[in-house]
């Protein structure tokens, strides 16, 4: 997993509160048996007209935001479905950095395994980041747990293990296993029911 | 201070890491389906891992699955997600309960039904509906598919203890009330995130009186609530249910001794609390495009507050203030892992008895596994849908998702037993309204809602 410390980017506003997963990657895309490609599809039913070419209204469209890597949103982000390919979409498109007002636990996790840092923050501070121009630059300092634009600073709270893991970038199952002592035994205690 | 239902299987479990950090968890059961699986399974052959414990994983074909002719898998990615299944499953050494198999199904309906699903369990799969499975007591929650490979490498998962939740439900459920409605109510009057960052509970008379299977459905639907765990206490129903089923422990006496310890000693052991009397409760529609956009089926539509309640009446073709009733309905899907179980089809099907559907209205009825649709047919209710014009697919997940061939079609009003309103969910620009299967095969006669409690309604 890409680690993550400080992070400069220009911003998308999608200000919607529940944006579910089966918008951010819609269902004709979950056939695949990679993880990659996604990024094409993300938000494929409101990104692309009926004919299938680019809805031009919508921002991820414009041209002006394609170097975004910050997407501000609204309450709730990522509800519904837990299809990790949500994830892996917003990732591939280039989102590092995910602002809202919360997030559904298992999207929270999906992000913490693809080094997409989901931060919250309260409406009144999204609204303002919502206004930004498509070229201004906010950083997103993680050690620090501050996102700053020009000499605003906004704190945010994260848990202090998500937090390490972010700034390490350490593969999970790695970890896990090291432990293999503990599970072992854990088996051996267990009760069994024949 | 005594502990609740959750703390307590939560301690059970828990193979390492301190109090207030993410732990590692013991999981017992492991189900797997095709969609969320292969990038799990490729994850492994890169770094030469193995499958832990293949004995508490079990694999099953459902979202891709076409419920007309489940043989001809025409999409050929989907086929090769099918077929990656297979190979990942003969050479892991896991169980699969293939396309056409006795145990196939959507995977929420065949753990229970196998008795793979049982009270005092970590259980968890790629699916946000696992949720379902807490209805036997057992702490049961989606995972997304890195998580899926962890689990399948190391048996374990590292979560953060939530906060715990309890929904006191009581009261008598009025006559055509149904327990969709429970939880379709509690979502519209809480919101769809009350739940996130905590365990839900239900508990109470209400919970105790409902069968299994009505459990199941307000335990899948908790996660439509933000929860991605709910749960109710094992008794002597669940017992019952679990007695002879194939994968359910054989000495059945010592292990209802061992479940019979999982309970919440007191209310005050919550985080929080929330009193919730069903007798009142009328049938709940869901007009929006979230599950919390539902009103009670008498109610009108409520008013345009802001832009997401815009959106959604944009989306769904509709006015605020015409009653649910008003609502045109041309087609209906009973099924899915909330409402395709056998009592599901059988509420559906007693409905549906002596009338036929209206004419512009088209009907499919999909069974939540092979072995209800056995069942149902055994009953004859196969016949009771055909009589009445609707039509009666094999089992999968179907138009809940639409990732297979059934697809609602663009602009149309479709009543269905599923669990998701949102955008597209159904079918591209096909507008779901989420209601109980009485309530959704009384729309198919009627080409819109009425209200079931009403007899002569129907
Ligand atoms: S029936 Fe619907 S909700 Fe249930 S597992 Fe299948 S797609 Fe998911």
């Amino acid at each position: 997993m890409e680690a993550i410390t400080i992070h400069k980017g220009t911003t998308i506003p999608l200000m919607n509160n529940n944006i579910d997963t089966d918008q951010i990657i819609p269902k004709q895309f979950l056939k695949n048996i990679l993880k990659t490609g996604y990024g094409q599809h993300l938000f494929h039913d409101w990104r692309f007209l009926d004919d299938g070419t680019p809805n031009p209204d919508f921002i991820l469209n414009k041209p002006e935001h394609q170097d975004a890597t910050i997407l501000i949103s609204g309450d709730n982000f990522g509800c519904g479905s837990s299809r990790e390919h949500a994830a892996w979409a917003l990732k591939d498109w280039g989102f590092k950095i995910i602002i809202a007002g919360g997030y559904s636990d298992i999207f929270f996790m999906n992000c913490t395994k693809n080094g997409i840092l989901p931060i919250i923050l309260p409406q009144s501070t999204r609204d303002i980041l919502s206004q930004l121009a498509p070229d201004d630059k906010i950083t997103i300092d993680l050690p620090q747990q501050k996102v700053i634009w020009q000499d605003k600073m906004y704190a945010f709270e994260i848990d202090a293990t998500w937090k390490q893991k972010f700034i390490a970038g350490i593969d999970d199952i790695e970890l896990t296993l090291r432990q293999e002592e503990k599970i072992s035994n854990f088996e051996k205690n267990m009760p069994i029911f024949e | 201070m005594g502990k609740t239902l959750f703390d307590k299987l939560w301690e059970k479990h828990v193979v390492s890491g301190k109090k207030g950090e993410p732990q590692l968890i013991y999981v017992d059961l492991h189900l797997v389906h095709e969609v969320t699986s292969p990038q799990a399974f490729e994850g492994l052959r890169t770094n030469k891992r193995t499958v832990r414990r293949p004995d508490r994983t079990f694999a099953t074909m459902d979202h891709n699955v076409p419920t007309k002719d489940i043989f001809n898998i025409k999409d050929q990615i989907s086929r090769k997600q099918i077929e990656t299944l297979r190979t990942n499953c003969k050479e892991f050494g896991l169980r699969l309960a293939d396309m056409g198999n006795e145990e196939q199904g959507i995977v929420h309906v065949i753990g229970p039904q196998l008795g793979l699903t049982q009270p005092g369990q970590i259980v968890v799969c790629g699916d946000s509906h696992t949720a379902t499975h807490g209805a036997f007591g057992s702490i049961a929650f989606g995972i997304g598919t890195s998580e899926v490979e962890h689990v399948l490498a190391t048996q374990t998962i590292w979560q953060l203890k939530p906060k715990t939740m309890g929904i006191h439900l009581y009261g008598k459920l009025q006559e055509g009330v149904a327990a969709k409605d429970i939880i379709m109510a509690l979502i519209a009057q809480n919101g769809v995130d009350f739940g996130t960052g905590h365990a839900v509970e239900f508990f109470g008379e209400t919970v105790q009186q409902l069968s299994m299977e009505n459990r199941m459905t307000i335990c899948n639907m908790a996660i439509e609530g933000g929860a991605k765990m709910g749960m109710m206490r094992p008794d002597q129903t669940t017992f019952e249910y679990l007695k002879g089923r194939k994968y359910a422990p054989k000495d059945l006496d010592t292990a209802i001794e061992y479940w019979r310890q999982f309970y919440t000693d007191d209310i005050t052991d919550y985080d929080t609390v929330i009193e919730f009397d069903v007798s009142t409760l009328a049938p709940y529609v869901s007009w929006g495009t979230n599950p919390s956009m539902a009103v009670p089926v008498n109610a009108n539509l409520p008013k345009i507050t802001d832009m997401n309640v815009q959106r959604a009446y944009d989306y769904m073709d509709l006015k605020p203030a015409i009653k649910a009733t008003d609502i045109p309905i041309q087609w209906i899907f009973i099924g899915s892992c909330t409402n395709g179980r056998l009592a599901d089809i059988q509420e559906a099907a007693h409905v549906m008895e002596g009338h036929h559907i209206a004419e512009n209205v088209t009907a499919w009825i999909v069974p939540g596994s092979r072995a209800v649709k056995n069942a149902a047919e055994e009953l004859g209710l196969d016949q009771i849908f055909k009589n009445a014009g609707c039509e009666w697919r094999e089992p999968g997940c179907s138009a809940c998702l639409a990732m297979n061939p059934d697809k609602i079609p663009a602009g149309i009003h479709c009543a269905s037993t599923t669990n998701r309103n949102f955008e597209g969910r159904q079918g591209k620009n096909a507008r779901t309204h989420l209601a109980s299967p009485a309530m959704v095969a009384a729309a198919a006669i009627h080409g819109h809602f009425v209200d079931i409690r009403q007899k002569e309604a129907i």
